[in-house]
């Protein structure tokens, strides 16, 4: 992941892959407007482990589609990798998240009808990459989360814990520089939830990945994240540096 | 996306609910089957009769005659009606150009004016024509026959070998002429049976013929005063022909003319006999010295042609006539008939359409959540919709192809349904139903493009999938 470091365009001294300035997603239900996230400015640096904490509600989530541009701001920037997601077009953004942003769900959202190799297989078949280096780097990227006897198998025959981890191989598959989390560990027990966390450790650390999760649970972001951020009621609430 | 991993996954998914998309599928190959049985059907009898139409020699035979208007004497003012025109609507109007010349000194003593004469010359110059198959004078001629020693007043033409595909010898009894010129003949049933209880009896037996034969005087030669007048002198003769074939109606070809003809002889050797003909008395009373032909017979490649060779034969200014304009009614009459097949074929189909558009919006609702993840890791609106489009693709292909073959499956058995009722009938079978590859391929065609119709709405409204709410719910 050498190209992390040259790449981007703010190479400069802060080096801050997301910049966020006052972004502001508003829903409106009925005649009442919810601000899920509601004027929020913050920067992550590269190579950064951040957490977003909050309870539900707090909009940690928006925020959190958001930075991977699967939803828009209603106003405000969102900067990443020197690029204002909120100015792109839909394609761009299918781009986007294709080649910049992995993602790790809650509810691991593999898709049953595929082996667990299919599914790693998907983000790359959308990239357009050759059959036989997709299933190289499938391969590769389940072995690297531990995967790597059970190809074949589907989503529905594994553990909670093995379906996260084919998940966050898959979000590995096509070499992101950030990976965005929410709640990774939400659906799984504790011992579980510590294997993936070791896991995004890893990435964080080794491939250098920039990491930001989604979590209510403090113990979790004190333990694993660089910095942690509170929200409450779509804005900032409090932030924590750990390390 | 690449096109081969949409149709991979498309593929994939289709077989996920199997049961769903195959009886989709089957309502697809149904609609597709109908369209293909009715317009197979179409096909077929137009084939069946065009078939039978060209082999009648009907619509591919151009007549070339002399252009004239007889009683056109100054005396007789301008009655425009003549002989051929009178009465037939269905021949092509040959005097188009006459009637300004009505009032011209009359140059012949029967006051007519004529158009060019048709001679040697005029059939070797029709010969080269472009898709003209062959040029053959009609001769025609009235005889008398004798058979058993009893003679018999009737008309007598010559058929060239090209007759023998006609549709009036599907009733040969007996055999065709064994060469061109061979001393045989073929008559008529009808004519047959005056000469013998049982038809057939006559094949095998010999018949006489007395003709005149027109004979060139040697030059110099002044024989008596009446040969001088008449350029030729005309000598009785008689030939021995033997009869080889009966059949039951006169191959068409020419005019006519006068009569019936119930006795058929070899073109060549009618030919060759030099049998006086009518038109050698006028051309005698014209004091033409050059032999000329009744009319010339024109068979055309193909029945489009036929106005080409028309045109071009008036542009040389002979009359002309044909049947094409009955050939122009029925392609409209086919023309018509296949479209209103298509229509009803079509129905079908359109509600295999709305079936198609059913399953994929199901497909939707049941796969919001698939559409949401793949749209999070990376697809676009496009790649979404070209999945879509892919299954409807994949599903029109499959329905087309089944129902090609389940059309022809259908048409194969109404096909001999038929043949054994004609068989009944003690008519022989025909090939009423043809599936042409232009309508295999049209058809799979067709059934993609509605398909992909089909699939406008579900796929735009797959791409249109907002992912947070997709995702939101489990």
């Amino acid at each position: 992941m050498q190209q992390m470091s040259s790449d981007g365009p703010n190479t400069g001294q802060n080096d801050e892959i997301v910049r966020v300035r006052e972004a502001h997603r508003h829903y409106q239900m009925g005649s009442t407007t919810i601000r899920a996230v509601d004027g929020v400015s913050l920067e992550v640096r590269r190579g950064e482990f951040l957490a977003l904490l909050g309870s539900s509600g707090s909009g940690k989530s928006t925020l959190l589609n958001l930075l991977a541009g699967l939803d828009r701001p209603t106003s405000g920037v969102i900067e990443v990798e020197g690029r204002d997601l909120a100015k792109m077009t839909s394609l761009e953004l299918a781009h986007y998240r294709r080649n910049t942003v992995g993602m790790v769900f809650q509810s691991f959202n593999l898709i049953p009808s595929m082996t667990i190799e299919e599914n790693v297989e998907l983000p790359m078949r959308f990239a357009e990459i050759d059959r036989a280096e997709r299933r190289k780097r499938a391969r590769e990227a389940l072995g690297r989360v531990g995967l790597g006897a059970r190809l074949t198998h589907r989503p529905t025959e594994l553990s909670g814990g093995e379906q996260q981890r084919s998940s966050l191989a898959r979000a590995l598959a096509n070499r992101p520089s950030l990976l965005l989390a929410d709640e990774p560990t939400g659906n799984l027990d504790s011992r579980t939830g510590e294997e993936i966390m070791k896991l995004l450790r890893e990435c964080n650390q080794s491939l250098g990945m920039t990491l930001v999760m989604v979590t209510h649970e403090r113990a979790i972001a004190d333990r694993n994240a660089h910095r942690s951020i509170h929200l409450a009621d779509g804005k900032l609430a409090l932030e924590v540096a750990q390390r | 996306m690449k096109a081969y991993d949409a149709l991979e996954l498309a593929t994939r998914n289709l077989r996920e609910s199997i049961l769903r998309n195959s009886l989709t599928t089957l309502g697809i190959a149904v609609g597709v089957a109908s369209l293909v049985a009715m317009l197979s059907l179409g096909v077929g009898l137009q084939e069946l009769a065009g078939r039978r139409l060209t082999q009648s020699g009907l619509f591919n035979t151009v007549v070339v005659y002399q252009q004239q208007n007889f009683g056109r004497g100054p005396g007789r003012g301008n009655d425009s009606s003549n002989a051929q025109a009178s009465g037939n609507s269905g021949f092509s109007s040959a005097n188009t150009n006459s009637s300004g010349d009505a009032n011209a000194p009359a140059t012949n003593p029967l006051g007519a004016s004529e158009g060019r004469v048709v001679d040697e010359p005029a059939r070797q110059e029709l010969s080269k024509l472009p898709n003209v198959l062959e040029v053959y004078p009609e001769v025609r001629f009235f005889g008398e026959v004798r058979y058993n020693n009893a003679p018999h007043a009737t008309a007598i033409a010559a058929l060239p070998p090209s007759s023998r595909q006609s549709d009036a010898f599907d009733s040969l009894q007996g055999s065709f002429f064994s060469s061109p010129d061979a001393q045989e003949a073929l008559v008529l049933t009808e004519f047959a049976k005056d000469l013998e209880k049982n038809p057939k009896d006559v094949i095998g037996r010999e018949l006489s013929i007395r003709y005149a034969e027109r004979k060139a005087l040697a030059s110099g030669e002044s024989a008596g005063a009446d040969a001088g007048l008449w350029g030729f002198s005309v000598i009785p003769r008689e030939q021995k022909l033997k009869i080889v074939g009966v059949i039951d109606s006169e191959p068409y070809g020419g005019m006519r003319g006068f009569a019936r003809a119930r006795v058929f002889m070899p073109l060549a050797l009618a030919e060759k006999l030099n049998i006086v003909q009518t038109s050698d008395v006028r051309s005698v009373m014209r004091g033409r010295e050059s032999r000329t032909y009744q009319s010339l017979i024109v068979r055309v490649k193909d029945p489009n042609a036929v106005q080409a060779v028309e045109d071009a034969a008036r542009k040389m200014g002979f009359a002309t006539f044909s049947l094409l304009d009955a050939t122009r009614n029925l392609r409209r009459f086919f023309a018509i008939l296949d479209l209103f097949l298509g229509i009803f074929g079509s129905l079908a189909l359109a509600v295999a359409s709305l079936g198609i558009i059913n399953t994929l919006v199901m497909a939707i609702l049941e796969r919001r959540r698939e559409i949401g993840i793949m749209k999070a890791i990376g697809a676009s609106d496009g790649d979404v919709r070209t999945l879509f489009f892919a299954e409807a693709a994949t599903m029109g292909f499959t329905g087309g192809a089944l129902g090609v073959f389940l059309g022809w499956a259908i048409g194969r058995i109404i096909n001999t349904g038929t043949n054994i009722y004609l068989q009944r009938q003690q008519l022989p079978p025909e090939q009423i139903w043809l599936v042409p590859w232009w309508l295999v391929g049209g058809a799979i065609g067709f059934s993609i493009v509605v398909s992909l119709v089909s699939g406008l709405y579900p796929a735009a409204r797959a791409a249109r999938l907002d992912p947070v709410q997709a995702l939101r719910y489990e």
